[in-house]
Order: structure tokens, then sequence, then C-alpha cells
């Protein structure tokens, strides 16, 4: 349920509502999922391989069933809805188009199946074309069209019919790098136009962060965190979801001391670190520390205003030209990576260099282990 | 296969031989349909080659046993048999064995190695044995000597290669072609008929001339099942040749000849057809 202004509650347009799935009867492919999605919005599943992600979609689109809990659509429990009466856009992760049908007669199909007259059926054909940039593809055959402009096919048909949802199983996962993020943009742009509520599935997280309002990151069949992306990024709530999102430096320790919302943590090799308390209960927890690369400094001079800075040793230097990927063995652990932008005022730095590396309290954060 | 420059003298040989080994097989397996062709032609009533025709003599060929055929009752009656037995039986086959196959090919299908044996089983049983039963069975229910009776039996033997042809074109089917119709807002009925049927149209059509040809040239079952009145064409001829010795026969036979190739070459029109649509060869 969302939270309206006025503090009334009001159900969003798709809700999960502890929805649980078994292929097999034993196993639960999903477990307990919660998701409420709003009017207009860009939820994004991301997470590894067999994580569920598709399992959920199909759900919702009626191609499974769950085997606890409900679906509700607008309010509506939508479980007793077959597939064809549920009026939701989908883009094959394959794009399914119909290959005995050429471009047009696609997008018409869902027009003709709804008896949409001839003359409405034209126009919104060559409208959906026309939003996809292909006006001039509409005689051709599916087989005669590149991926990307399969794929953008694919997109007008699961649009040409005005659903108020649109689901997509990783529909960019069969095109190259520049393709791809010229289709991100291009889904972004109509999802913007329309105001369509948009499911996305995806396992690359830049993916994710770039399209989405929302991410739930699923691992295991649960949703590991529901935040929109910078959120997700800066403010990881377990240590799956800052592992899985961005790069990451791992810490990993014990809680001494909790006070108000930092703690102090007894690393591994007996270096003491001041944190963030975010997903640690009590004192003698183990922890994990989580600190993105680009929020460590090296030789900080003044170093005052660093809450913890310790002698690090470094190990490897990557030249990638913005910045210098360096990798330092710090408390222990030799995997740890500095990233030092490319300037003037950073440090000149060689392999087997001793130097002092230090961050502030905000940028670590002490999750579960 | 052209012989390389460093073939051995052995291979040479053996390069030769198995070029005309291979001509002889096509010659024996061809030359009886070929025989029949020109001596069906013939202006007398043997089954040799007179000398008129040998010497390309204009009054050694004539088209009187055609005549024949086409002014005989019974040869009439026999013709009709076999296109209403071969179209009825067709139709029932190709329904039934079409949708065995969609069932079949469903990813959850339980026994489905069970079911497939059972129903290709009439295309691997001896023929006399399954002629021998159905006997008996059709006698008992009263089917025996029945036009339904030729047709059901025909049906079972015709199946069983539709179910082989269009579980063939399934195989490269995508089934999320199905899910993004109804996706789309198609029942599944309407689904079927725009979406499965048009792309499996080939495997079902040649299936369906397979079943066609079975029934049209089958006798076993038509000996032990037909009575008099459903007569077919194989049946007739096997009267023809025991009985009344006529080339007739062998006009008709050059005739199924001529069927036959006319249907094998749009099994493989279809076959080509359905490979440029599913877009497996390049235009
Ligand atoms: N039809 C099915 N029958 C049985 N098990 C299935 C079926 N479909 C999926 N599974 C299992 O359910 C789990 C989740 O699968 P799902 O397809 O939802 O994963 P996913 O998150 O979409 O993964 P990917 O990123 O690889 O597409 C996997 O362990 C998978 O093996
Ligand atoms: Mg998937």
């Amino acid at each position: 349920m969302l939270k309206t202004a006025d503090g009334v509650t009001e159900a969003g347009h798709v809700c999960f509502d502890n929805v649980q799935k078994s292929y097999d009867g034993e196993t639960l492919v999903v477990k307990n999922l919660n998701l409420d999605i709003a009017r207009g919005e860009f939820l994004t599943m991301l997470g590894p391989s067999g994580s569920g992600k598709t399992t959920c979609l199909m759900m919702l689109a009626g191609f499974e069933s769950a085997t606890f809990g409900e679906i509700r659509l607008d309010g509506q429990r939508i479980d007793n809805v077959a597939p064809h009466k549920r009026g939701i856009g989908m883009v094959f992760q394959n794009y399914a188009l119909f290959p005995h049908m050429t471009v047009a007669e696609n997008l018409a199909f869902p027009l003709r199946v709804r008896k949409m007259g001839q003359a409405d059926v034209e126009k919104r054909v060559q409208r959906a074309l026309d939003m996809v940039e292909l006006s001039e593809f509409g005689s051709r055959m599916p087989a005669q069209l590149s991926g990307g402009q399969q794929q953008r096919v694919a997109v007008a048909r699961a649009l040409v019919f005005e659903p108020q949802l649109v689901l997509m199983d990783e529909p960019l996962g069969a095109l190259d790098k520049n393709l791809r993020e010229q289709m991100q943009y291009e889904i972004k742009h109509i999802h913007e136009q329309l105001g369509v509520t948009v499911v996305y599935v995806t396992h690359d997280q830049t993916e994710a962060l770039t399209m989405s309002n929302r991410i739930a990151v699923f691992n295991d069949g649960k949703v590991q965190q529901l935040a929109s992306p910078p959120d997700l990024y800066e403010r990881p709530e377990n240590a799956f979801v800052a592992a899985f999102i961005g790069e990451n430096n791992k810490l990993m320790g014990k809680v001494e001391a909790i006070d108000g919302d930092t703690c102090k943590v007894v690393l591994d090799n007996g270096d003491k670190v001041t944190a963030l308390k975010v997903n640690v209960d009590a004192v003698g927890d183990r922890t994990t520390l989580s600190l993105r690369p680009e929020r460590v400094v090296i030789a900080p001079e003044g170093s005052a205003d660093l809450d913890n800075v310790f002698e690090a040793e470094v190990r490897e230097l990557i030249y990638l030209g913005d910045h210098i990927r360096t990798r330092v063995k710090v408390c222990g652990n030799d995997e740890f990576i500095v990233k030092v932008p490319n300037s003037s005022h950073s440090p000149d730095l060689a392999r087997g260099a001793k130097v002092r590396i230090g961050w502030i309290t905000q940028d670590c954060r002490a999750l579960d282990a | 296969m052209a012989l390389p420059s460093y073939a051995t003298r052995g291979e040479r040989i053996w390069y030769y031989t198995f070029r005309v080994i291979c001509g002889l097989i096509f010659f024996f397996l061809i030359a009886p349909i070929i025989i029949m062709v020109p001596l069906s032609f013939n202006a007398q009533p043997y089954f040799t080659f007179s000398r008129e025709m040998l010497t390309f003599n204009p009054d050694g060929y004539s088209l009187r046993w055609y005549e024949d055929l086409f002014t005989s009752q019974s040869w009439l009656r026999s013709i009709q048999n076999s296109f209403i037995i071969g179209i009825a039986s067709t139709l029932l086959a190709t329904t039934l064995g079409t949708l065995a196959a969609l069932g079949l090919s469903r990813p959850h299908m339980p026994y489905r190695g069970l079911i497939m044996g059972i129903l290709i089983s009439p295309m691997i049983v001896p023929l006399i044995i399954s002629a021998a039963g159905m006997f008996f069975f059709f006698s008992s229910v009263g089917l025996a000597q029945t036009f339904p009776g030729v047709i059901l039996a025909h049906t079972a033997l015709g199946t069983p290669f539709v179910v082989i042809t269009v579980t063939a074109t399934l195989v490269g089917f995508d089934h999320s072609l199905t899910r993004a119709a109804s996706n789309l807002g198609a029942s599944p009925t309407y689904a079927f008929f725009k979406i499965t049927m048009p792309l499996i149209l080939p495997g079902v059509i040649s299936g369906a001339l397979f079943a066609f040809i079975t029934s049209f040239d089958e006798i076993v079952i038509v000996l032990f099942v037909a009575g008099v009145e459903q007569r077919t064409i194989p049946r007739e001829m096997w009267s023809g040749i025991r009985e009344q010795i006529s080339p007739t026969i062998l006009a008709v036979a050059t005739i199924l000849v001529a069927l036959s190739i006319a249907l094998l070459t749009t099994i493989e029109l279809l076959r080509r057809r359905s490979e440029r649509i599913r877009g497996m060869t390049a235009q």
C-alpha cells in the first residue's frame, strides 16, 4: 500500500502481496514477494540469473500462477483472469515477433483482436511505427530487420494497444553495447512520453541504474532492497546489494560499540574503524563494512576531517585515463580498490609504495555479515 | 565432390566404382517404374515391347488402355472409391494427428514417449497383422465391408505420418509466439488459427499428403476389410493382374506415378517455403 499525502492508503497500480511460487512443490523460487508499483513508474527487477525475476513477470502476465498470495492490478485480483484478458503489454526476451506477418501486421494484431476498425488500425500502426522510427519498414518481414529494429518493433507492438502496464524481460539482452545504450535511451523516452507503468527485468546493473525510477534487487527469490538508483548505490542496506551494485570494498569485522547511528568495528586484523550503523543490531555482531572505491581518499594531507586513516601498500596500478585504479593492501585486505582521479593534485604512486588512505564515517556502512 | 589432385590410384578407382554402383542402384530402383510408362501406350494387349514400339513406329503406340480405363464401369468406380476413402481418411488423420502432435509437443506432457509410440505403431506393426486385427474387430462391431470401416482403418495408417511431420515442424516452433499472441489479447482459439496454424501448415500439409498416398495405394487392409462396394484402385489392379491380364493396369500405374510425383513435388516446395518463412535460409 502506498501512503498518499493525507495518510490514506491507496492501492498502487500493481501489487504483489505475499506472493510465493514453487514449480515443483518443494523449493520456493519466489519467497514472499511484496511489491507495490505506482502508476507511471519505471520499476526494474535486477538480480543474478535464477533469482526469480522472469517468474515474477510471468505471474504478472498470467503464464504462471502464484502458489500462494495474490497479485492485484488496480486493486483487483488478477489471479483468476486469463492472460489474454489482462491487457498487459509485454516485450519478450527473444522479441517473439510473428515471423509470417509483416511488421505492420504484427503491430495490427492486438488491434484486430480488439475488433478495431480498419482506418483506426492503420492510423495507430503508423503512429506506433513513427514512435520507434521505423515508418518505412511496415511492409518488411521480421526476418528482414536487424536485431535492434526487431527489438523496436517488439516495443511498438507491446504499446500499440495502449496498455496501462508494460512488462519487458531483458529486452536488450541480445544487442551489442552501443545499440543497447541507444535503445535504453529510447525506451526511457517512450516511457516518459506515454506515462505507462513499466516493469523491466535485467541483470545489467548499469541499465537498471540509468533507466529506473526504482530498482528491486532480487536474490534467492527475495527482494533484497527496493530503492531509487542513487539510494541503492549510495545507501545499500545489506552486503548482497552493496556487492551486486557497483564496485565495493569489503572489510570484515565485529561490532565493538554502538553510539547512536555510528558504531565502532574491530576488523579481523585488529584495526578499528568507525562506520555508519546500517544493518547491525547489537555489540558483538559480525559485520561487513562496505566502502565505495571513489569515496576513499589517498594520502590525505590535512587528514583531520577524515575519521579513518590507515597505512596502505600499493599493489597494482591500472591506468584508465580519467582515473587510476589502484589496488592496495589495507587492514589485512589486499583486494582493496581506490580510484585515484587523474588530476594534477593526485600523487604519483608506484607499486610497493606506502601511502596513507582514509575515509569519512558516513561513507563506510556497517552491513550484515 | 570432385576428385582431389592428390588422390592415389586406389582412390581414383574407388571414386569411379562408387559412382557406377550408385548408378546401378538408382537404375534398379527406378527401372520398373519407368518401364511401365511406355508399355502403357502399347497398341497390343501384351506386357512386352512390340517390334513397332522398339522402332518408334507410331502404329505401335495407342491410348486404348487409357480409353479402356475411363470407360470401364469397375475402374471408374474404384477410382471414385479411392478418392472418397483417401480424402475422408486424410481429413480425419490430419485433424487427429495435428492435435496429437500439438499435445505431445507441450513442455510438460507426461508419458510423451509411450503415447507417441502407440500413435505411430500402425507404421511399425506389420500391415498384415493390423489388417487381420482390424478384420476381426470390425466384423464384430459391424464395420467390416463398409466405407466407414475402410476409412477408419486408413485413418489409423495415415495418422502416424501427420504426427511425425507436424511434430518435426513443432521442434523449431517458438512457444513464446503463442504466449505473445495471448498477451496481445488473442484467445487460445484465435491464437491457434492465426499464429500456430499458419506456421505449422507446411508440416500439416505434407503429413496430409503422406496420409493420402498411404491410403491411395493401400491394398492389404482393403483386401481384409473392404467389400465389393469399397474396391479401390489397388484392389482393382490386383484383380486385374490375376484375372483379366490387361495393360489397363499399366495405364493406371502411369497415372498413379504421375500423381505421386506431383504430390512429392508439392511436399518439397512446401518444405522450402516453410524454411523461408521461418528465416532458416537466406533469401
Ligand atoms: N518452468 C519451470 N519449471 C521449473 N523450474 C523453473 C521453471 N522456470 C524457472 N524455473 C526455476 O526457477 C528459478 C528462477 O527462474 P527465473 O527464470 O525466474 O530466473 P531469472 O531471475 O529470470 O533468471 P535469468 O536472469 O537467468 O533469466 C530458477 O532456479 C529456475 O531453474
Ligand atoms: Mg529470466
